[in-house]
């Protein structure tokens, strides 16, 4: 078995102008996809909106520059994750597909265990 | 005997290094002890011992790293051929994993289903031999890394993965049919390759429609390829070619093969392809093709596979069923296509419509467009020809 960590990316300017119901049965589809799945749980969460992201770098002379905003600023943000655990690949995917993701997609990266 | 290897030690690079340990066995006993009878099987089980060896000698950390696949009881000589061939169905699911670049899919391919070296594989893609190595390398590492499995898919997964099987094999013909580049038309190395690997796919899974459908495309289009390049070397249309010349063989396998592909219904995008061939195929002549059938199949193909370049083909075929004209008109609805506005058939259909409605100068035009946008030495010197004759 492996493990694999389900990274959730999604558009979050749509995210934010789901109406409440929709946000409802975004919950609720995450709930059963942890039922469904819950054997092969390990972790997982839902993170705050990226703008509430610090990003923090080596700046070259000792130091650290400290910015605002997510390391890479881009369409689709990290929205949640979880922990998976799996026998390869296509078992991942196939739990990854049950995740809920009106506004984005989901990357399934190998965790290496080091 | 690679895919056999590759499933007991359940790494690519290593079975790799396990059957050239068995040539090198082979080489330095065989001279002394004599050829065994089953020699392939000889060297496959030599190979398959190396590799559980080499598995036993790896400490426990690597294990974990890189025994992804369970290691199996030593069996002894394989004769059997449906294990084999398991083996091998088991080998292009994982070359062919759409979780793999389709660079990476069909470099692997050729790799270890085909067994072509590196640089043969690098010559085919015109890249450097170290960006294919590269290449190679990193799928591997992936494959290792992610855990990408060595089986056939689930059955709910199977159509699916099948597509991306076949995809593969349709790309390399595609490319060996018309290179897209250099001076020859045809790339017959490549065109064999897919042909090889679309008679090993039916092999292995008879029962698929789709697999018969890709044969029966391969076999139809490959049919006609003697006639592509005149003598002199310069592109012959299909409907300027002698159709005596086909091949008759190649001809009657692919149609025995459309007809069962398209027993499914909904037919897959394979079969409608090959039923398209099949009506050029079938053809006594150009002018007796059957025009309105083919418009008919593009649109069901087009339905199924909203491609572009399938709506290009919808289109010229509009036009040599009911006149240039609509065919002009089928067209221009494409132009604003953006994965079209650099296809050089679409500048070249367009070019021959409009000089056959008499409108030279925009077909002029048209003709540069595609002289402009095409690589290919062939191509280049039909289109240059059509274009010398409109401007005399």
């Amino acid at each position: 078995m492996a493990e694999y960590l389900l990274l959730i990316h999604g558009d979050e300017s749509k995210f934010s102008d789901t109406d409440p119901k929709a946000m409802e049965a975004m919950m609720e589809g995450h709930n059963k996809f942890a039922e469904n799945n819950g054997g092969a749980l390990r972790g997982g969460n839902a993170l705050a909106p990226s703008s509430t992201a610090t990003s923090v770098r080596e700046n070259g002379s000792g130091g650290y520059a400290i910015t605002d905003g997510p390391f890479a600023e881009t369409k689709e943000a990290l929205g949640g994750y979880y922990v998976v655990e799996a026998a390869d690949l296509d078992e991942a995917i196939a739990i990854a597909k049950q995740i809920p993701m009106p506004f984005g997609g989901i990357e399934v990266r190998p965790i290496r265990n080091v | 005997m690679l895919a056999a290897t590759v499933r007991v030690a359940g790494d690519i690079d290593l079975a790799e290094e396990c059957v050239q340990d068995a040539y090198a066995r082979a080489l330095a006993t065989w001279p002394v002890s004599g050829i065994p009878t089953k020699p392939g099987a000889w060297l496959t089980t030599v190979a398959r011992r190396r590799a559980i060896d080499h598995l036993r000698q790896r400490n426990v950390r690597d294990r974990v790293l890189q025994g992804l696949y369970v290691v199996e009881s030593e069996d002894g000589v394989e004769t059997n051929i449906t294990a084999m061939s398991d083996d091998r169905l088991r080998l292009i699911f994982t070359c062919c994993h759409p979780a793999l670049s389709s660079e990476a899919q069909i470099a692997l391919t050729l790799r270890l289903l085909c067994g072509l070296t590196t640089s043969e594989v690098a010559r085919m893609f015109l890249v450097p031999e170290s960006t294919m190595a590269a290449r190679i390398t990193r799928a591997k590492k992936k494959i290792v890394a992610a855990r990408v499995p060595y089986r056939v898919p689930s059955s709910d997964e199977l159509p699916e993965r099948i597509d991306a099987v076949l995809t593969v094999v349709h790309l390399l013909f595609t490319t060996g049919h018309t290179a897209p580049g250099g001076s020859e038309l045809v790339r017959r190395d490549l065109v064999e390759r897919s042909l090889v690997l679309a008679r090993m796919l039916r092999s292995l899974l008879p029962d698929s429609p789709d697999v018969a459908g890709l044969l029966a495309l391969i076999l139809l289009a490959d049919a006609r390829s003697r006639t592509r390049v005149a003598t002199d070397g310069s592109l012959a249309l299909l409907s300027d070619q002698d159709r005596s010349q086909w091949d008759a063989a190649e001809i009657a396998e692919g149609l025995s093969l459309v007809r069962e592909a398209l027993q499914r219904r909904p037919p897959g995008r394979f079969a409608l392809m090959a039923a398209i061939a099949a009506v050029h195929a079938e053809a006594p002549s150009w002018s007796a093709t059957d025009w309105r059938e083919l418009v008919g199949l593009y649109e069901l193909l087009v339905r199924i596979w909203p491609s572009p370049v399938v709506a290009l083909n919808r289109a010229v075929a509009i036009g040599l069923a009911e006149g240039p004209a609509a065919g002009l008109v089928a067209l221009d609805e494409l132009t604003t296509e953006p994965q079209l506005a650099s296809y050089r058939y679409l500048a070249a259909a367009r070019a021959d419509f409009l000089s056959r409605l008499n409108r030279l100068d925009e077909a002029r035009d048209a003709y540069e467009v595609a002289i402009a946008l095409t690589d290919n030495a062939v191509e280049h010197e039909f289109l240059a020809l059509r274009l010398a004759a409109i401007v005399s």
